[in-house]
């Protein structure tokens, strides 16, 4: 701050400086993204499906080695984390973790789309573009210090998704998942842009930074416009991570959308959600702790409980993927709701490992969904053991993992998180959350029953046709081995998380 | 990766990775029956039997290697997961060695004497993992290790009551897991509160270890009770306890014979031990404030157990609500909190194992020969078939409890402690042991007499048992009458941690309001007359100097001191 205004005072037109190597990862994807938009418009011929998801992969993975370097500077006592942009970004631990984990997303998640939008009908670098720049939205939240920045990030992430949703034009479910997403995420950023304006009214800044300060320096007389735009943002951030009583657009959007992008939702975009609600409730608003930790609390329960109970009762795989995906957020909110560097660390765990786990799952539903990728009944899994073997025993894998059994890394996640919400003493959730858990199990006993224990006299012979492409089975392998390896060892991640805990530098 | 170093680490101090290996080795037999080609049913099986078999032998060295005092031996520790503070932590004390070793042997006889009907290789996969999880659920010092096993077998269990049971499998086996998970859910938010609270209010670093937990209890006794009771419930379902049991009729009834011998031998003794390892040991004070409680549910589960089992018209669930009558004697004698009750707990535990594993073992073996296990459909089998008439006849006996065989030590022990303790529930549970009498011989009764002839005069005969399937129920029915006339071996290694574990009930409720109900030497000695057994009286004057431990704790009676010595000299 003294150095800008120092500039100003000299008289000439000054740029904050820039921490080009900081902000190198978010460049690459964002560069990729336009330089791919310009290529395909400059060059007519059909570039194809195959070309293009080598790229979108070669793109995330330099932004992922990008990201390696800043993670060990962030890490190296010395030097530590940083601003730049005048403080409107941060790198932190926090933002550099969930930088990698979008970048293994998009990675994963294009591998699906070589394959599975072809069978969409969808072509074209479109997608491609969109999903680069989505994630790059991403990049922008997690390490957003600004409101103004956040919101930028928020946007960029979401009208790339809305697009996405909607990118099947041949199928009329896919039109009206985008529209949905688009009217109730449109709301949404509303009501985020209201509780950003009103906490500026309230304490004179968009800067997380000196909102922080100016909260632990001063004791606000009359605080209910704070306390106002606290709701606005909570509402905002539950709407974006579906969270119960803002969910209802999930389950539609996912059954709508193409099968690879509802990956991407429920992964990348989550964690986004989830990034941006840590860093502006627990680092900026940690001071009016004891006012959101009930709402969230109350949101939590709900959640989780809603979630789980409505997805046992869905007969299509990927609405009850969609509710439980919602109840999954109910235990990352149980995470947040502990508001505890454990708490963090325990939510950064989740997200790293439902990313493999729902990744995987809805390559399985993809491969399993016949040539025109609608056929995503319960039934259409029935005796998938016998079929695809290997598939339905990674299938397995990812279902017990969400059932958070042990050994896989779901149980882990699941244990962390209710480990730091009951070191604040929260008792009464933990005991909801496992319930939660238990009924949640019930849902993947019934996809499992399915795949292993169901009769086997529908044999019908287009079912017989699934043939696994290389870049699916790599996502399914590396989801599989990850999933398992974190559940007996999860040491690695565990100490990647409690590094990665979120701060707020100026300047 | 360190864990790996739990091999590494065992052999410094033994020469061998005694727990390591006994609970590895089935999972490698399991990766390597995965490995071997599909369609080779008697590679499978050979490969089973092969890793199954070795982790028997092993245990069965351990048991010889065994010294019998009261501390945890064949220790193996090795950092975990460092910065949550858990780890691999295993050993074996008198109380679990024995659950250890049925583990080790039970699963492979049930891979040798059972043959799946389908899918073989997926069948001997799943058994061999489930041997994993039991057997480090009987090992696990460490809360973490523990409910990560324990939690483990649910997957191999549901798999083989789903794939390869009867009727309604699927409803059964789906019923079986989410039972169980709920009460292990709120096992796991009392694991983690415990060392939560424990680690702040101790001041300590945060520890899942189960000595150090309970050596230092740390904890209000108003947490340790909310605590315990999360525990409790999840053991109360597992084991099961009346009123949270109605997941076993049915995932007895619907699983195939491995199944219903596994789940009945090994899997109901998880709950059991786990009231033992963690319930008494972690929480003394909740045990005690909470035992009229559980006394009650345990004298309920046996008079309930064995009223429903009369009314079977299925052999194999008449066999299945005797397994609850069998495990109400179990918490009877657990929360008898006294030498006697636990010990006669532990012994049951075994002897349950062996008697219902081959009740359901010869259930199944008439199920193949008549097709039906319904009992008026059943008759006159013992013309026939006169030594499966025998078998039967024996094991049922074990399993009412008639002296000499095995069933009789545990319950006569379990009776004694409860009695010393409690005694208007020991009275009514020993009406119990006159129920089982009743039910039993009458199901017999009309299994094995009349016509074997069906209702329309159609001829039928039921052939005998085999060279082979006599065979293979040698070893149970040696097991039977070797434990009935001859516990004095198994005792002997089970007292001394079983004293060690009252010891420590009695030194931790510290307002001294707690003592343990210990019998009159009388009594004590005309059990040892019924065993054959004679005590020199020399033998007390060498063992003094063990048990200064005990005496200095203040408590150890004349009484005490008598019989802690009278178990371990010959």
């Amino acid at each position: 701050m003294m150095q800008n205004i120092a500039l100003i005072a000299s008289g000439t037109l000054q740029t904050p400086s820039v921490s080009w190597t900081g902000l190198l990862p978010l460049i690459i994807l964002a560069g990729a993204a336009v330089f791919l938009l310009t290529i395909c418009s400059l060059v007519p011929s059909r570039i194809t499906n195959q070309q293009l998801t080598i790229y979108t992969c070669a793109a995330a993975i330099g932004s992922l080695i990008a990201a390696i370097p800043l993670w060990l500077k962030v890490l190296d006592e010395s030097k530590g984390p940083f601003s730049t942009l005048s403080g409107a970004f941060g790198i932190d631990g926090f933002s550099i973790f969930l930088t990698m984990l979008l970048a293994v997303s998009v990675v994963l998640v294009s591998c699906l789309a070589g394959v599975f939008l072809k069978s969409e009908d969808i072509e074209g670098p479109e997608s491609y573009v969109l999903l680069l720049l989505s994630a790059t939205g991403g990049m922008i939240i997690v390490g957003a210090n600004d409101f103004i920045v956040l919101f930028l990030g928020i946007e960029v992430l979401s009208i790339s998704a809305y697009i996405l949703a909607a990118m099947n034009l041949k199928r009329v479910q896919s039109q009206e998942a985008g529209l949905k997403y688009f009217v109730l995420g449109a709301f949404a950023s509303g009501f985020l842009l209201y509780g950003i304006a009103l906490l500026y009214g309230a304490t004179g800044s968009t800067q997380l930074t000196a909102i922080r300060d100016f909260l632990i320096n001063n004791n606000l007389t009359n605080d209910t416009l704070l306390l106002a735009a606290l709701a606005f943002l909570i509402i905002g951030f539950a709407f974006k991570v579906a969270a119960v009583p803002f969910h209802f657009w999930s389950p539609d959007v996912y059954q709508g959308a193409p099968t690879p992008f509802v990956a991407f939702m429920a992964s990348a975009i989550k964690a986004a959600g989830f990034a941006a609600m840590l860093r502006v409730l627990y680092v900026t608003l940690g001071e009016y702790k004891a006012d959101w930790q009930p709402v969230i609390y109350g949101i939590a329960v709900a959640t989780l409980l809603i979630g789980s109970l409505l997805a046992i009762i869905q007969t299509d795989l990927k609405r009850m993927l969609a509710y439980s995906s919602i109840s999954h957020a109910g235990y990352l909110l149980v995470g947040t709701q502990a508001a505890s560097d454990q708490g963090v660390a325990a939510v950064l765990f989740y997200l790293a490992t439902y990313t493999f786990m729902v990744i995987g799952s809805f390559a399985v539903i993809s491969l399993n969904s016949g040539p025109e990728g609608i056929r995503t009944d319960l039934n259409s899994l029935t005796g998938l053991a016998n079929r695809k073997p290997m598939l339905a025993i990674a299938f397995t894998v990812f279902l017990l993992g969400q059932a958070g059994i042990p050994l896989t890394s779901g149980f882990f996640a699941k244990f962390y998180v209710i480990e730091a919400v009951i070191e604040e003493r929260s008792f009464g959730l933990a005991i909801v959350a496992m319930l939660a858990a238990v009924i949640g199990a019930f849902l993947y006993l019934r996809i499992l029953t399915k795949i292993w224990l169901a009769d086997l006299e529908t044999d019908d012979k287009d079912q017989n046709t699934i043939t696994i492409p290389k870049q699916v089975s790599f996502v399914l392998l590396l989801a599989t081995i990850v999933t398992l390896f974190l559940g007996i060892w999860p040491e690695p991640l565990v100490e990647m998380a409690q590094r990665a805990v979120p701060l707020l530098r100026a300047g | 990766m360190n864990l790996l170093n739990i091999f590494a680490a065992a052999s410094l101090e033994t020469s061998f990775p005694v727990i390591p290996v006994l609970v590895l080795l089935p999972a490698f037999g399991a990766l390597a029956v995965a490995l071997t080609p599909n369609g080779r049913i008697g590679l499978h099986k050979l490969m089973a039997t092969v890793f199954t078999g070795i982790t028997g032998a092993i245990s069965v060295w351990v048991l010889t290697a065994f010294e019998s005092n009261g501390d945890y031996q064949f220790l193996s520790e090795q950092t975990w997961i460092e910065s949550l503070g858990i780890q691999w932590n295993a050993g074996i004390d008198g109380i679990s060695l024995f659950l250890v070793v049925l583990t080790g042997l039970l699963f492979p006889f049930v891979v040798i004497a059972i043959n799946p009907h389908h899918d073989h290789k997926a069948y001997y996969i799943w058994v061999q993992l489930l041997q994993t999880g039991c057997m480090g659920v009987f090992v696990s010092l460490d809360l973490f290790m523990f409910f990560v096993f324990f939690e483990i077998v649910l997957v191999p269990m549901y798999f083989l009551i789903g794939k390869w049971g009867h009727g309604n499998a699927r409803y059964a086996a789906t019923k079986f897991f989410l039972y169980t998970m709920l009460g292990s859910a709120l096992m796991l938010v009392s694991i983690i509160s415990l060392v939560v609270l424990h680690s702040r209010e101790a001041g300590t670093d945060i520890t899942f270890n189960l000595i150090e937990i309970a050596s230092n209890p740390a904890i209000s006794t108003t947490s340790a009770r909310l605590i315990f009771l999360g525990f409790a419930l999840a053991f109360a379902v597992k084991v099961p306890l009346f009123p949270v049991h109605t997941w076993l009729p049915d995932a007895h009834t619907e699983a195939p014979t491995a199944g219903s011998v596994i789940l009945a031998g090994v899997m109901l003794k998880l709950g059991t031990y786990g009231f033992i390892r963690f319930g008494l040991y972690l929480f003394p004070e909740a045990s005690h404030f909470f035992a009229p409680l559980f006394l009650t549910l345990g004298v309920v589960g046996i008079i309930y157990g064995a009223v429903v089992a009369t009314m079977q018209k299925d052999l194999k669930r008449l066999v299945a609500y005797s397994s609850i009558a069998h495990l109400g004697f179990i918490v009877l004698g657990t929360f008898s909190l006294n030498t006697q009750g636990i010990q006669g707990a532990t012994v049951q535990m075994i002897n349950h194992g062996l008697s219902t594993g081959a009740l359901f073992m010869l259930v199944g073996l008439i199920y193949e020969r008549r097709h039906t296990r319904q009992i008026s459909e059943l008759g006159g089998i013992q013309k026939s078939a006169p030594v499966l008439a025998g078998t039967f006849t024996l094991v049922m006996l074990s399993s009412i409890g008639l002296p000499g065989l095995n069933g009789f030590v545990g319950e006569f022990l379990i009776l004694l402690g409860a009695f010393t303790a409690h005694r208007w529930w020991a009275l009514l549970a020993a009406t119990g042991v006159i129920l089982a009498a009743l039910y039993l011989l009458w199901a017999y009764q009309r299994v094995f007499h009349g016509s074997e002839n069906k209702d329309n005069g159609e001829e039928q005969t039921t052939p005998d048992l085999t060279n082979w399937e006599r065979l293979t129920l040698f070893p149970l029915i040696a097991g039977i009458i070797f434990l009935g006339i001859y516990p004095k071996p198994m005792l002997n290694r089970i007292e001394p941690a079983v004293d060690k574990l009252v010891a420590h009930i009695e030194i931790t409720i510290a307002d001294g309001s707690f003592t343990e109900p210990v019998p009159t030497v009388q009594v004590r000695k005309s059990f040892e007359e019924l065993l054959e057994e004679t005590h020199e009286s020399h033998s007390h004057s060498d063992g003094h100097s063990d048990h200064e431990e005990e005496k200095d704790h203040g408590h150890g009676s004349e009484n005490h001191e008598d019989q802690s010595h009278s178990g371990r000299h010959e």
